[in-house]
């Protein structure tokens, strides 16, 4: 791997933002193009880093293409330090893929165009930017940077209710961030020397004061949990996922929602084992009642993408169900698992929601019926990535779901709570299977929907690379766990201090 | 009777601006007030010349420590010659339409402030304090009414005169009841004595607290610090747009220094719970949250773009005075670099409205629909000087207000940074609002605002001031942190 990879990352999105501002208002082609390849660049360095990592360093939980630290701002001490290990790893890969994808996924834009692939490129480069940051001020930069483009694509690009869906989020994201802020200080006058180096944290903070650390925790938690999110954090998801466009719902649920989750693996849970302890049964019920929850709530959805944005709050109560069974490492691989899975499914199922909409211009489930005459090519693809989100095995959600089952059970105290948490299953199954049904089969309108099309040769790029993987990691995992195995090893040692 | 050699070294700037500020007036007078343009760019020049004067000369005590030319000061006069440059910048367009006559007091007066801020900020002893607060105000009362024909900006200059006297008058009698405590106007002589009368009698009588009290309510009124602020949004709202930025940037920041001056420095000790009836940090410290709750809050409802940041300043220096009541070293360069960022955005904001007032003779945010199509620039530059103001990192702001937070938290007003966050999240909503106008709202009428060539010098400094001081802090923070040893902590 070359050296300052990770800078490349979240700096060659940044270039290309710079570089859409100069181009041609007018010129579509050129905006797009240009912009697949701003996103394509750091996508083949997010595979490549995921081979070489898998390849050398996957053995040890070290972190690892360490850029820094460097000194950024010494009078606050605030570095510019970047590395990652296990679980970044897969995120990064993760934020590299769907990126690329979204981007294909979006030359059907024709309203300021321009404006659009800029603040997309800048969202790409700030998610890049939080998978990679040691350093707490980075991280918060780099945590807030996002929320603008976002702000931006779901305000000026979303559906009927885009503006008060884009403040909402904007406001709930700054809500929990402040959280965030105070802790990041408390922890920086509370160390001696001072400092925002995570990893010096981790290794000092669990001897600080039991109140202290427990308040600590509780703060990072509301801002991580508003990002997952937990309920009864969740409300501003629905909102945004159905008025943003879909690309921007696909990053929303492959790749923000994970930052949440990515952020209690990296930060809080190594750091505070002693209120992970402390807290450990309360998550695991958050979790318990967002798949149950989630579940209940998508069943009674009539609107297509609806649907899928409560899911998501089903399928990330899986990943907190996990997080509250941290002594087991299974479970935490589970949850890794589920962020990855979830990232390729929900973002899969998205983008096909968004191809049916472009179509028929509505996604109102009661709408349709026996579309797999007439689409069978979509259809299938549809079916597949249902099938994939209720869990079938063969399929990385099966996979995902089942170690979080046997690892929350293993967990001393939590076989009730697993036990409750598998009739999520049995939900997920009905709500997905009552959708595939009234959309897809019965009988076919011939009337309404005789002009639709099939799904296109583009569209279907976007959404293959997400079957292969799905499949694929649901047939052999083994590669997937190898990568991340010895991270959490090292974690779970580091929450039993 | 012979003369005591004074270190006139380092007044030069002050005396060369003053100096070139008549010149400006005598300059129209001379030229049949026909001239517009080469009036502003004179004064501008002039400021420029100012500020490598003071590069050149500060450092120094003259006038029997009546004056100081240290860090803290170099870096408030920063702050006001670029107030002044960009209010002088933003004016062109008044002065050549609204301003007939007069144009040349109008720039002169402006200098005449910016003097007034100059001497203020090196004046380490309480009577040249004063006089400079006056000779800031007393300009800006004549500049808030500078639009005779217009009912507005003469109920601005009137109230605001008004209340200045008033202010001015209390902050005078709490000044000499300081005096009378300690028997000196020195206000590092001060401190020792306020220590020796508390080491001897081991606790100062009530002329303290009313002191104290009477001080704050000076200032505070200066400051628009809640409860004291009412002046603010009419005075705000009627003045002309650039004068309007520099009450909100220039006699602001002058206030917030001759507030640090007498109590982060004169009277740092009481500062202090344990000083109880005597701390004036508690008292400060509910003044700002007050300010911070009741500026954000009110400015949510704004549909006027002067009124919104009026309230907005006035949350702003809730803000501030969390560094304030810190009453530390970071405190002191947490105001500072505020203050330098605050430059950047709010002149920033006000020049935007100003040139946008200009073409459209509107103050009102919904008119700003569609302009992120017609005038994209433009719409990008107020953009980011909402979310600086806001602090959303990497603009300036968000630096400026962890920076405040910090010294905050490590003080331990642990609670004022908690409802001062909170408090930040309530901005975001008005600041995104204008955001949101300009970029979401479908243009109601496309137009292009053909700004002018200062307008976009102000603006092209404005923004850069924010994204780069944003993004590398370090030289002003540093710079803050070193003007900080002013004060003994």
């Amino acid at each position: 791997m070359f050296e300052y990879a990770l800078s490349s990352l979240i700096f060659i999105p940044v270039i290309g933002f710079i570089v859409v501002m100069f181009l041609p208002k007018d010129n579509f082609g050129l905006i797009r193009w240009t912009s697949a390849l701003f996103s394509f660049v750091p996508f083949v360095i997010s595979v490549w880093l995921t081979y070489d990592y898998f390849i050398l360093h996957s053995s040890s939980a070290a972190m690892v293409y360490v850029e820094g630290p460097f000194t950024w701002i010494p009078a606050l001490n605030a570095q510019y330090f970047l590395g990652v290990d296990g679980i970044s790893v897969p995120m990064l890969f993760l934020t590299g893929l769907l990126g690329f994808l979204s981007i294909l996924a979006s030359f059907n834009i024709v309203k300021r165009v321009k404006e659009y692939f800029a603040f997309f490129l800048l969202l790409i480069a700030g998610m890049m930017g939080v998978f990679c940051a040691l350093d707490f001020f980075l991280f918060y930069v780099f945590w807030e940077v996002m929320l603008v483009p976002m702000y931006f694509l779901i305000g000026i690009w979303g559906g009927p209710r885009k503006e008060y869906a884009a403040i909402k989020f904007f406001l709930y994201t700054l809500f929990g961030s402040i959280f965030m802020l105070v802790a990041i200080l408390v922890l920086y006058f509370t160390s001696e020397p001072h400092t925002l180096n995570m990893l010096t944290l981790i290794q000092t903070a669990p001897a600080f004061s039991r109140s202290l650390q427990i308040m600590c925790f509780a703060f990072f938690f509301i801002a991580f949990a508003i990002k997952v999110p937990v309920w009864p954090f969740h409300t501003w998801l629905p909102d945004a996922h159905v008025e943003a466009p879909t690309a921007v719902s696909v990053i929303l649920a492959g790749v923000l929602l994970k930052m949440g989750t990515y952020g209690m693996l990296r930060i809080s849970w190594p750091m505070f084992p002693e209120a992970l302890r402390y807290f450990a049964v309360p998550i695991a019920l958050l979790g318990l009642i967002a798949i149950i929850y989630g579940a209940l709530v998508s069943m009674a959805q009539k609107d297509l993408k609806k649907l899928v944005a409560y899911s998501s709050v089903s399928h990330m109560g899986y990943c907190m169900l996990a997080l509250g069974a941290y002594s087991s490492v299974t479970a935490l691989a589970g949850c890794m698992f589920q962020m990855v899975s979830h990232g390729l499914i929900t973002g899969a199922l998205f983008l096909l929601v968004g191809v049916l909409y472009d179509r028929a211009h509505t996604r109102e489930i009661a709408a349709f019926g026996g579309l797999g005459v007439k689409i069978p090519v979509y259809t299938g693809l549809m079916v597949l990535f249902s099938m994939a989100s209720l869990g079938l095995p063969g399929m990385s959600g099966f996979v995902s779901e089942f170690m979080v089952f046997i690892g929350a059970f293993s967990h001393p105290g939590f076989m009730v709570i697993t036990a409750l948490a598998v009739l999520g299953v049995v939900l997920t199954a009905g709500y997905m299977l009552r959708m595939v049904q009234r959309v897809f089969l019965g009988e076919f309108n011939l009337a309404k929907w005789g002009g639709l099309t099939e799904i296109n040769f583009r569209e279907i790029v976007t959404v293959a690379p997400l079957a292969i993987l799905t499949i694929a990691i649901g047939v052999y995992p083994a590669p997937l766990s190898n990568l991340m195995r010895a991270t959490l090893e090292n974690l779970i040692n580091l929450m039993a201090r | 009777m012979e003369m005591p050699a004074y270190n006139l070294r380092i007044i030069i700037p002050e005396v060369f601006l003053f100096i070139w500020a008549t010149l400006v007036i005598l300059l129209d007078l001379g030229t049949g007030r026909k001239n517009t343009k080469s009036l502003g760019w004179t004064a501008m020049f002039g400021l420029l010349i100012t500020g490598v004067l003071l590069c050149v000369t500060w450092g120094g005590i003259t006038f029997n420590n009546m004056y100081t030319s240290d860090a803290l000061s170099v870096l408030f006069k920063v702050i006001f010659l670029g107030a002044a440059f960009m209010a002088i910048g933003s004016s062109f367009g008044i002065l050549t339409d609204k301003i007939k006559n007069h144009r040349g007091e109008y720039i002169g007066l402006i200098l005449y402030s910016t003097v007034g801020m100059m001497f203020l900020a090196s004046s380490s002893e309480l009577i040249s304090l004063y006089i400079g607060l006056e000779l800031t105000t007393i300009p800006l009362f004549i500049l808030a009414a500078f639009f005779k024909d217009d009912r507005l900006s003469v109920e601005a200059g009137l109230k605001y005169f008004v209340v200045g006297a008033f202010s001015s008058a209390i902050l005078l009698y709490g000044l000499s009841l300081l005096y009378g405590l300690t028997g000196t106007t020195d206000i590092v002589q001060m401190k020792i004595n306020l220590s020796l009368l508390f080491l001897s009698y081991g606790k100062i009588g009530p002329g303290l607290i009313l002191a104290i009290v009477m001080i704050i309510a000076g200032i505070g009124f200066k400051l628009a610090l809640v409860p004291f602020h009412m002046w603010a949004p009419d005075v705000y709202q009627g003045s002309p747009t650039p004068i309007t930025g520099f009450l909100s940037v220039g006699s602001k920041a002058a206030g917030i220094i001759a507030f640090s001056r007498i109590f982060v420095n004169g009277l740092i000790a009481f500062a202090d719970s344990v000083m109880k009836p005597l701390d004036w940090g508690i008292i400060v410290a509910v003044m700002a949250a007050a300010a911070m709750i009741w500026g954000n809050l009110a400015a949510i409802r704004q549909d006027n773009i002067k009124r919104m940041l009026a309230f907005s300043s006035i949350a702003q220096i809730g803000y501030i005075m969390v560094g304030m009541v810190s009453a530390s070293e970071l405190g002191i360069a947490s105001i500072g670099y505020y203050m330098f960022l605050y430059l950047f955005a709010n002149m920033g904001a006000f020049a935007a409205a100003t040139f946008f007032g200009d073409r459209t003779g509107s103050d009102k945010i919904t008119r700003y629909a569609g302009l992120s199509q017609s005038s994209p620039a433009f719409a990008a530059c107020l953009s980011v000087f909402m979310l600086s103001l806001a602090g959303i990192p990497p603009m300036g702001g968000f630096a400026a207000k962890y920076l405040v937070f910090a010294a905050g938290i490590q003080a331990g007003y642990t609670w004022l940074v908690i409802l001062g966050l909170l408090m930040a999240v309530v901005s975001l909503y008005y600041y995104a609002n204008v955001v949101k106008v300009m970029y979401f709202a479908p243009s109601e009428s496309i137009f292009d605002l053909k700004l002018s060539f200062t307008a976009r010098l102000v603006l092209a400094i404005a923004v850069v001031g924010v994204i780069i001081f944003g993004v590398y802090p370090e030289p002003i923070i540093k710079f803050a942190l070193d003007s900080a040893t002013a004060f003994a902590f």
